[in-house]
């Protein structure tokens, strides 16, 4: 018997492209991305910080490792990748909970979507990321 | 574990990363405008700051929540990417299982690393 279920035609545009559900799509999209990078730098990171429990000079070898502009611009994208999946993960948090989609209403035209109801939270969150990053990316200036 | 425990998990887990990884990224990376614990001065990865830290029970501890909380976070959510691509129950149940080994393996690593923390520095004089 012939399965049902749909394949994942679209591919890896099915997972990235916003189609009609627009700019909450997109969101969505860039939290799995942001994501899979800060699970990829955690693994690294694991690897690296364990060199302090063998003394200074591992210490600083490590550090070595992992400096220059190439780095510090990386760490910044971890940061930014940070800030926006934070932001983001509490915004959906809010979402699941039940706030910010406004309260069921009768289906009258012109109709009012809960999108359109969750578009403020899902502004508001984009600009909080958007300053984090700038105030972590100014220290990072800082730093060179 | 059904799915819903381990959604509410993840949700769980988010709330304990805001919190510990949010500190994390201050000390790390806003300390010129929060200085929060590097005594030494100058940058945090200094040496000095890191032993500094090392010798923190407080550190060693939330190290280790940090890291069992981001690496359950950060599993379970590459485990529903890739259960999106609809794999047969045999690869779920590899992918299930690679994860926990994979995940578990790191966290006694990454866990002993930041409990032996305290003890390293006592010994190193730190």
């Amino acid at each position: 018997m012939e399965s049902r279920a749909r394949s994942n035609r679209l591919g890896i545009w099915g997972w990235l492209g916003g189609g009609r559900w627009g700019y909450e799509r997109y969101l969505y999209a860039l939290h799995r991305l942001t994501g899979l990078g800060l699970l990829l730098y955690l693994l690294l990171h694991v690897f690296v910080t364990s060199a302090r429990i063998f003394g200074p000079a591992r210490w600083a070898k490590a550090m070595a490792s992992v400096s220059g502009p190439l780095f510090t611009a990386g760490e910044f994208l971890v940061f930014a990748a940070f800030a926006f999946h934070a932001v983001n993960g509490i915004r959906l948090g809010l979402l699941e909970l039940g706030f910010a989609v406004g309260r069921p209403i009768e289906p009258v035209y012109p109709y009012a979507t809960s999108v359109g109801r969750q578009r403020p939270l899902a502004i508001a969150a984009m600009l909080i990321a958007a300053v984090l990053a700038i105030w972590g990316g100014y220290g990072f200036l800082l730093e060179r | 574990m059904r799915d819903r425990s381990l959604w509410t998990w993840h949700l769980a887990a988010g709330l304990v990363i805001l919190v510990f990884l949010g500190l994390h990224m201050v000390i790390m990376h806003l300390e010129w405008t929060i200085p929060v614990s590097n005594p030494a001065g100058g940058e945090p990865e200094d040496w000095a700051n890191v032993v500094w830290r090392m010798r923190s029970i407080f550190f060693a501890v939330t190290y280790a929540v940090l890291l069992g909380a981001a690496l359950y976070h950060g599993f379970y959510g590459l485990r529903n990417v890739l259960f999106e691509l609809n794999p047969g129950p045999g690869l779920r149940a590899t992918i299930n299982a690679g994860l926990w080994i994979v995940g578990l393996g790191l966290f006694g690593f990454g866990a002993y690393v930041a409990l032996m923390a305290p003890r390293v520095a006592a010994a190193m004089g730190g």
